[in-house]
């Protein structure tokens, strides 16, 4: 046997493993670090005591206590809206589906910060909803929990129910089961798996949500995230916020790993059989209902949020949007919202590229197949290692970003590349996730079929993968792109005065007194959750499976 | 030339493939015949170049091809299941070889049109993989693989993925399209009567070894030991007295141990052996019978269908010399039992 053999699967695996592993060990794992060390060190010397003291605080109980408390109530009303939704979505066929499908599908990937303001816009005093008085309650952040991630139970489970097979159903239909009885003896047992990953992961999303809880909190509820953020820029205490960044990583690790065994297994990429959707028929009254609600209360907060930015002074105008070219009243603003856009938008095509070639390579490593137990084990833990970003709060990693890489030898401070590189990384989990599915279902031998018929490596890749993922790849992109457009815990850190993104502007225009102010904010928010919406309108039209299917 | 020394390949230390001596000639088809679970695609697989032996040599024409990478082999796999590319075209698929070396134009439209009439298949080169049946899927899979005169094509159970009918005309066909490119063949198969079909040598592997190897005639003859006899379609291995009892009867010399096809036994006026039927079934070609015979114990046999003898009816039988295979001492074990077909 010669060297070559031997060594030429490690080596290549090692090359292609050594850039996301550098970039994920600089960009991410420093800066994390960097934060705790700043925590944990106090004055020079190693001090844990302290973080034990801020974990003992009241207020501390108080915010735990609620992180969890919301995410877990959202996390059921989430699963229970979003169920019939999924079935009646995915399982029937009826004119205006797609349409309805995708529609549920953009909350998830509005900007926090523009759901904050809608459901301000849709509770506070003024607003349609205001008769409730739920502004700043904790009824309002749940709702903004729910509407956010209702989408992610549709996705998860709808396509579970997808690729049922429908013949256990029509057995114990044969054997006299009634439609309810098939639903809870054969169904739902079926889907429990699809159900309980989709609940870990909005549960997860719940738990570590930012700007929903921000703009909607205040300063009367604060979840560990807002906590962090708070401790860190208007208190300045760090030690408390290293404390509660170490106590959410240990926590949302733990539940990734919950999550990743429950993991419903991948439908595969290339074969998967579907059964035909069928047309409504009269048990699926109750569903299609459910889903009707549903559609009216995601669509409530957007619809309160356009018509509000298009109401000046109790008539119709255009002025919220003609202002967005001046910089507010009071000067709000160090730019016109139109420059923040132009800024927003360059750096989610830097944050794009970046995500994507990083998750593809990532992607690759870990879906080869592996010869060895060690080759094996190498692959699923860096696996794990690059689903790291989803564990730790883009607060954390945006404070990290600023207190490590601001000093020789990494000095990005006034790098272009800051904003684009978090916003990438906070995206990489949702690039892979979308790509590993669909590289992990195709079968090894075409490959090897391919490498028989005399095709290289490149070749093999060319005609075997290339053709399955070209279209999550794009998915991929589209998905990564909003994210960044929205992307919001880490940038409030990072961008610089002069060139704020976006959400970045209209946080600070909410912020800010005078009616126009808020108005523009309304204005802002429409147009980005417009851009948001084109952008995801058109990866749904790429019908990929694995999109935001965790 | 395909020459395999000592071949051995390991999964993380579990031995798949143990110490496997094999020759291969060019122009012929050789079948690896074993259980599931036997190595014998791992085998396969290490030959392609899949796999890495972790101990032996495995060359080409006097030359090592260790270090040498499946695309470089020169020798085309053909899967249990196909593995056509369902984005490409049959004619693309089948082109896909000629492609990579570089072929263009015309010449590649030929040699496409010119295999798929031979696969049967001509006309079909506009089709797409997913509108083909399963036995059209495999002949074009079968034709892509031959479409660069490989020196070796490997083929992985190429027919098991199909239904009984299509797998026994496929197997012939195999044979005369195999023969017709002068094509040399490593064929894995757990189906003997495939194996017979396309083969002109037979290894018989079990745990990993090749237990036996030989011109498919010879081993089919002359099984080595009672476990492979059965696995060669051997109906029962008889032991000791009963194995004297029915060579005696097909006038041939007394051995330890035989073993038995199911139709070696027939009724017969003038067989010298009398049995006792102890259930009958008919087959659209003869009944098939088990019958008691003193000295030898409950055995198959067969009857013409004019002839259907109930239970506890005597009947003469003959036994046909052909169909008995005489097991070597060697492949004995210490203590003779009576085995059958599970």
């Amino acid at each position: 046997m010669t060297l070559g053999t031997r060594w030429s699967r490690p080596l290549t695996l090692a090359g292609l493993a050594v850039v996301p592993v550098a970039v994920l060990g600089v960009f991410f794992v420093l800066p994390v670090a960097g934060m705790l060390h700043e925590g944990f060190w106090a004055d020079g010397s190693f001090d844990p005591g302290a973080v034990l003291e801020v974990l003992g605080r009241p207020r501390v109980h108080r915010v735990v206590w609620f992180t969890v408390w919301s995410a877990t109530v959202a996390t059921v009303v989430a699963v229970l809206l979003g169920l019939p939704a999924a079935h009646a979505l995915h399982r029937l066929r009826f004119p205006g589906r797609d349409l309805v499908r995708a529609a549920l599908l953009v909350p998830f990937v509005l900007p926090t910060v523009v759901v904050g303001v809608a459901f301000r816009q849709l509770l506070g005093e003024a607003g349609p909803l205001g008769f409730l008085r739920l502004d700043g309650t904790a009824i309002a952040i749940l709702a903004g929990l729910v509407f956010f991630n209702v989408a992610l139970v549709i996705r998860g489970v709808g396509t579970a129910w997808e690729s049922l097979d429908p013949r256990p159903a029509e057995a114990a239909a044969a054997l006299g089961a009634g439609p309810v009885q098939v639903f809870w003896t054969v169904t739902l047992p079926a889907l429990r798996p699809a159900i309980v990953s989709a609940a870990s992961v909005v549960f997860l999303f719940c738990a570590t949500a930012f700007g929903v809880v921000l703009t909607l909190g205040g300063l009367r509820y604060s979840s560990v995230e807002t906590e962090i953020y708070l401790l860190t820029t208007n208190l300045l205490d760090l030690q408390a916020a290293a404390a509660l960044s170490i106590l959410q990583l240990v926590a949302v690790a733990a539940l990734l790993l919950v999550a990743g065994r429950l993991r419903a297994v991948p439908g595969g990429g290339a074969d998967r059989v579907v059964a035909r959707p069928r047309r409504p028929a009269r048990g699926d009254t109750a569903a299609l209902v459910a889903t009707t609600v549903l559609l009216v209360l995601v669509a409530a907060p957007i619809a309160t949020l356009v018509s509000g930015s298009l109401h000046v002074d109790g008539g119709w105008s255009l002025d919220n949007y003609r202002a967005l070219t001046t910089d507010g009243t009071h000067q709000a603003l160090l730019v016109p919202v139109t420059d923040a856009l132009v800024t927003s938008l360059r750096t989610a095509v830097d944050a794009t590229w970046m995500s994507l070639s990083m998750g593809l390579l990532v992607a690759f490593v870990v879906t080869r197949r592996s010869r060895s137990r060690a080759e094996r084990r190498v692959r699923s833990g860096l696996d794990g290692f690059f689903m790291l970003p989803l564990g730790v709060s883009a607060v954390t990693l945006g404070f990290g970003f600023l207190i490590t890489l601001d000093h020789p030898p990494i000095d990005l401070r006034d790098s272009p590349f800051l904003v684009p590189i978090a916003q990438a990384l906070v995206a990489l989990p949702l690039v892979v996730r979308t790509i590993v599915p669909v590289l992990a279902g195709i079968n090894d031998r075409q490959r090897q079929a391919a490498a028989s018929l005399g095709a290289g490596p490149l070749r093999a890749v060319l005609t075997v993968d290339l053709p399955v993922v070209w279209k999550p790849l794009l998915a991929a992109s589209g998905f990564a792109f909003a994210a960044s457009l929205g992307e919001f815990g880490a940038t409030s850190f990072l961008a610089r005065d002069d060139h704020p993104t976006v959400p970045i502007v209209i946080y600070r225009l909410i912020g800010h007194p005078g009616p126009m102010n808020f108005g523009m904010a309304l204005a802002a928010s429409v147009v980005l959750a417009a851009t948001t919406t084109v952008v995801m309108l058109v990866v749904e039209r790429l019908r990929v499976p694995s999109v935001g299917a965790f | 030339m395909l020459t395999l020394d000592d071949v051995s390949v390991d999964y993380d230390g579990v031995p798949a493939v143990v110490d496997v001596t094999l020759d291969l000639p060019d122009g012929e088809v050789l079948a690896v015949l074993g259980p599931s679970g036997c190595g014998k695609s791992t085998l396969l697989r290490a030959v392609a170049g899949l796999e890495t032996p972790s101990a032996g040599r495995i060359g080409w024409d006097g030359h090592d091809l260790a270090g040498v990478p499946t695309h470089k082999r020169g020798f085309a796999l053909m899967f249990q299941d196909g593995q056509l590319f369902s984005h490409l075209t049959v004619g693309r698929n089948v082109g896909y070889a000629l492609r990579i070396r570089r072929v263009r134009g015309p010449q590649v439209e030929r040699r496409v049109a010119e295999l798929l009439e031979l696969v049967g298949l001509a006309g079909y080169a506009g089709r797409l993989p997913a509108t083909l049946s399963g036995g059209e899927r495999q002949r074009v899979a079968l034709a892509r693989s031959l479409a660069v005169e490989p020196r070796l094509i490997l083929l992985d159970e190429p027919l098991s993925a199909l239904d009984a009918g299509l797998r026994e005309r496929l197997a012939a066909e195999l044979r005369e399209i195999l023969r017709a490119a002068g094509t040399t063949a490593l064929m894995v198969t757990h189906d003997h009567e495939e194996a017979f079909t396309v083969a002109d040598r037979l290894a018989v592997m079990r745990g990993g070894r090749v237990v036996q190897s030989g011109p498919i005639a010879e081993v089919w003859r002359g099984p080595a030991d009672p476990e492979t006899a059965l696995f060669l379609g051997y109906a029962r291995v008889l032991h000791g007295d009963a194995a004297g009892v029915l060579l005696g009867a097909a006038a041939m010399p007394p051995a330890p141990a035989v073993a038995v096809r199911r139709s070696a036994l027939i009724a017969s006026p003038d067989g010298p052996l009398l049995g006792e039927v102890v259930s009958g079934r008919a087959t659209p070609e003869q009944v098939r019978l088990v019958v008691a015979v003193p000295g030898v114990g409950e055995i198959d046999a067969v009857a013409p269908l004019d002839l259907h003898p109930g239970p506890g009816e005597r009947l003469r039988l003959a036994v046909e010399a052909a169909k008995l295979a005489v097991i070597p001492a060697g492949g004995l074990p210490a203590a003779g039992a009576h085995s059958r077909d599970p």
